[in-house]
C-alpha cells in the first residue's frame, strides 16, 4: 500500500449538506398539515355548532342594513362583521351557515364516490380481461362527458335537492378513484403477497378486501380528499348556475352567484363566499397530504 | 426417465408453460416465450430436490405452475399420483393445505400492512386449523420453530431485516402443516451470511416437520448443502438430473460443469487449466435455438448439436444427461 491512500483520506463533514433542510422542510410539512387540520377543525365546529356560532340567522332579513361592506372596509359596521346582501342578510351568519351545506355535501359525495369508484377498480383491476374492458370502457364513457352537463341534465331529472346534488355528484365523480384503483390493483396483484394469499387458499374477497384494498388506501384516501374539495366547488357550480341547493338555504356557490350582480360595486358579496371555498379545499388538500404520510406504515416509526 | 411414481410426492410430466405474446390493437397473438418447455421429473417423498439454471430458464415458472398459480400448457403434473389439473374446489385446498410455498422476495412477499400475528395467523384463523386452542398460541409455535420471538408479533413486516422477514414466509408456509414446500430461490435476496442461517433452517424444519422441498436457485452453492438431487434447468430444459455428489464430482453436461466453475472459491489458487466460463447471455425464450438449446454457448458444440434435440440418456444410475456426447 502506498503511503498516499493513508494521507489523502480527507476530513468528511458528517453531517449531511441538506440535513438542516431537511429539518426545515419537515417542520414545514406538519405546520401545513396542522393549517390544514386547523383549517377543517374550524370548518366541522362552524357546521355543527352553526346555530350557536352565528351571529344573526342566516334567513332573517333587514332591508334598512342592506348591502352593508364589512367592517374592515369604510363604512362597515360592528354589528354585521362581514357586512349584509342585497336583502339585510348577515353575510358571516350565511357563511357559517354554508359551511354545513358544503361538507355534507362534499363527504357524502366522495363517499358514494369511493364505494362505487374503488369496486369496480378491484374488480377490473384483478380479473383482467373482459371485466376490465367492461369496466374501463365505462370509465372512458363517464370521462368523456362533459361533467357539468351531466350533473346538469341528472338535477333536471330528478329536480335540485341536498340529496340529489350528493347523488348527482356521486354518480358522477366515481370514475378517478376507479382509475387509481384499477393501476394500483394492477399493480399488486403480481406482486408475492398476493401470489401468497392465492397460495394460501383464501377467497378472491379475501385477498381483494385484506391483501390489495388496505395498500392502497393511502392513494384513496389522498384522492378522497382532493375530490372533497373538488366536489364542494362543484356543488358551487351547480348552486351558481340554479341547480344546486335552492334559495333561501345559504350556500357558497349560490351566495357566489348572488353577489355576481354587485360584482363591480360591492365586490365583497361574492369575494367573500369565494374565498370561503378557497379555504375550505386548500385545508381539505394540505390535511390530505399530511395524513397520506401518517398512514403510511413506513413514515410511522421513523 | 420416470419408472415408478409410487414413492413419489410429486411427479411432473412433460409440463410446458408457454406464454402468448400480444401485439397490435387487435391483441393477435404473435409468438410464444417458451418459459418451460417440456420437462418431467419426480420428487420423492422426504426428498430434497435443487433446480438450479440461471435467471430466465423457468425455475420460477415451475415452481408456479405447481402451484397453480399458472395455468400449465401441456403435460400433467402428479401429486400422490392424481392429476391437479383434475382438483375440484375441496381437493385444491387440499392440495394447497399440503403444498405450500416460499417465496423469493423477502421484500415483497409480506404484506406491508399487516402485522406478523396475521401474516402468519390468517391462514390458521380462516381455515380453522388450530385445534382447541387460540390460533395465536399456533403462531407463537411457528415463530418460536423460525427462530423468532413472540414479542414480534404485534410488529410490521418492516421492522424486520431480510432474513427475518424470510423466516417469517417460512413461518407462514409451514401455518398450513404442509408436507412439501417449494422454495423458490429463499435465500437469492439475502446476505451471503444469513444465507446459511436460512439453509440450515430450513434443513432442521425438515426433520421437524416431515417435509420434502423443491428448492429453485440460481447458485449451486445453495443447493449444494442441502439438496439430495438436483436439477440443472436451461431455457426451459432440464439438462442434466443426479444426485448431489455425482452432480459435483461426475459433471457430464458442458453446461453443469460451466455452472460449477461459476462458484467463486476464495482464497483456493486455481490449479492448471483456467476456469471454463460460458459467455454471453440465455438466447431468447421465443425463438429458442434449434437442436440443442444450449449448442449456441456450448464450449463442446458439434455439427449435430444445431440439428439434433438431444434426449435424456442415463449415464449411470439415477444420472441423468441431455447431450449429444452421450447419445447412444
Amino acid at each position: 500500500m502506498s503511503s498516499e491512500t493513508i494521507m489523502t483520506v480527507p476530513h468528511v463533514n458528517q453531517k449531511k449538506p441538506s440535513s438542516l433542510f431537511n429539518i426545515l422542510r419537515k417542520m414545514w410539512d406538519l405546520k401545513l398539515g396542522m393549517m390544514g387540520g386547523v383549517i377543517i377543525v374550524g370548518m366541522l365546529i362552524c357546521a355543527v355548532g352553526a346555530h350557536l356560532i352565528a351571529p344573526f340567522d342566516p334567513y332573517e332579513q333587514d332591508i334598512m342594513e342592506r348591502l352593508l361592506p364589512p367592517s374592515f372596509l369604510e363604512g362597515g359596521s360592528a354589528k354585521h362583521l362581514l357586512g349584509t346582501d342585497s336583502v339585510g342578510r348577515d353575510t358571516l351568519s350565511r357563511i357559517i351557515y354554508g359551511t354545513r351545506i358544503s361538507l355534507i355535501v362534499g363527504i357524502s359525495a366522495v363517499l358514494i364516490q369511493v364505494v362505487i369508484g374503488v369496486f369496480l377498480g378491484l374488480f377490473a383491476g384483478y380479473y383482467g380481461g373482459k371485466t376490465d374492458s367492461a369496466i374501463s370502457f365505462m370509465v372512458n364513457v363517464m370521462m368523456g362527458f362533459p361533467f357539468i352537463l351531466l350533473a346538469m341534465s341528472l338535477v333536471a331529472v330528478i329536480g335540485p335537492s341536498l340529496q340529489n346534488i350528493i347523488f348527482a355528484l356521486g354518480i358522477t365523480g366515481w370514475p378517478v378513484f376507479t382509475r387509481v384503483t384499477r393501476v394500483e390493483t394492477i399493480k399488486l396483484k403480481e406482486c408475492e403477497f398476493v401470489l401468497c394469499a392465492k397460495t394460501l387458499a383464501f377467497s378472491t374477497m379475501r385477498i381483494l378486501l385484506k391483501h390489495i384494498l388496505p395498500n392502497i388506501l393511502p392513494s384513496i384516501l389522498v384522492l378522497g380528499t382532493v375530490e372533497i374539495a373538488r366536489a364542494i366547488i362543484r356543488e358551487s357550480l351547480l348552486s351558481f348556475l340554479g341547480l344546486g341547493i335552492q334559495p333561501p338555504t345559504p350556500s357558497w356557490g349560490m351566495m357566489l352567484a348572488e353577489g355576481r350582480d354587485y360584482m363591480l360595486s360591492e365586490w365583497w358579496l361574492a369575494a367573500l363566499p369565494g374565498f370561503a371555498i378557497f379555504l375550505s379545499a386548500l385545508g381539505i388538500n394540505l390535511l390530505g397530504d399530511a395524513i397520506r404520510d401518517i398512514v403510511d406504515p413506513h413514515m410511522r416509526k421513523s | 426417465m420416470i419408472q415408478n411414481y409410487t414413492d413419489s410426492i410429486l411427479a411432473v410430466r412433460g409440463l410446458k408453460k408457454y406464454f402468448p405474446i400480444k401485439t397490435g390493437v387487435l391483441k393477435k397473438t404473435t409468438g410464444f416465450v417458451r418459459a418451460v418447455d417440456d420437462i418431467s421429473f419426480i420428487l420423492r417423498r422426504g426428498e430434497t430436490l435443487g433446480v438450479v439454471g440461471e435467471s430466465g430458464c423457468g425455475k420460477s415458472t415451475v415452481a408456479r405452475c405447481l402451484m397453480k398459480l399458472y395455468d400449465i400448457t401441456e403435460g400433467a403434473i402428479y401429486f400422490n399420483g392424481k392429476n391437479i389439473a383434475n382438483f375440484n374446489d375441496s381437493k385444491l385446498l387440499e392440495y394447497r393445505m399440503m403444498v405450500q410455498m416460499i417465496f423469493q422476495d423477502p421484500y415483497a412477499s409480506l404484506n406491508p400492512r399487516m402485522r406478523v400475528k396475521d401474516i402468519i395467523g390468517e391462514a390458521i384463523r380462516v381455515h380453522g386449523l388450530s385445534k382447541n386452542r387460540s390460533w395465536k398460541e399456533d403462531v407463537k409455535d411457528l415463530l418460536n420453530n423460525v427462530g423468532l420471538r413472540e414479542s414480534h408479533m404485534a410488529r410490521y413486516p418492516h421492522e424486520f431485516s431480510g432474513g427475518q422477514r424470510q423466516r417469517i414466509g417460512i413461518a407462514r408456509a409451514l401455518a398450513m402443516k404442509p408436507k412439501l414446500i417449494i422454495a423458490d430461490e429463499p435465500v437469492s435476496a439475502l446476505d451471503v451470511s444469513i444465507q446459511a442461517q436460512i439453509i440450515n433452517l430450513l434443513d432442521r424444519l425438515k426433520a421437524d416437520f416431515g417435509l420434502s422441498y423443491l428448492i429453485i436457485a440460481h447458485d449451486l452453492a445453495v443447493v449444494e448443502h442441502i439438496s439430495d438431487r438436483i436439477i440443472v434447468m436451461y431455457l426451459g430444459n432440464i439438462m442434466e438430473t443426479a444426485s448431489d455428489k455425482d452432480l459435483y464430482n461426475q459433471p457430464a453436461h458442458p453446461y453443469t460443469r460451466a455452472l460449477l466453475n461459476a462458484i467463486p472459491d476464495v482464497g483456493k489458487k486455481q490449479k492448471g487449466n483456467r476456469r471454463m466460463l460460458i459467455k454471453g447471455d440465455v438466447p431468447s425464450p421465443i425463438n429458442p435455438p434449434s437442436g440443442c438449446c444450449f449448442h449456441t454457448r456450448c464450449p463442446d458444440m458439434f455439427s449435430l448439436c444445431s440439428r439434433e434435440k438431444p434426449k435424456m440418456v442415463e449415464i449411470s444410475k439415477n444420472h441423468w444427461v441431455s447431450c449429444l456426447k452421450y447419445k447412444r
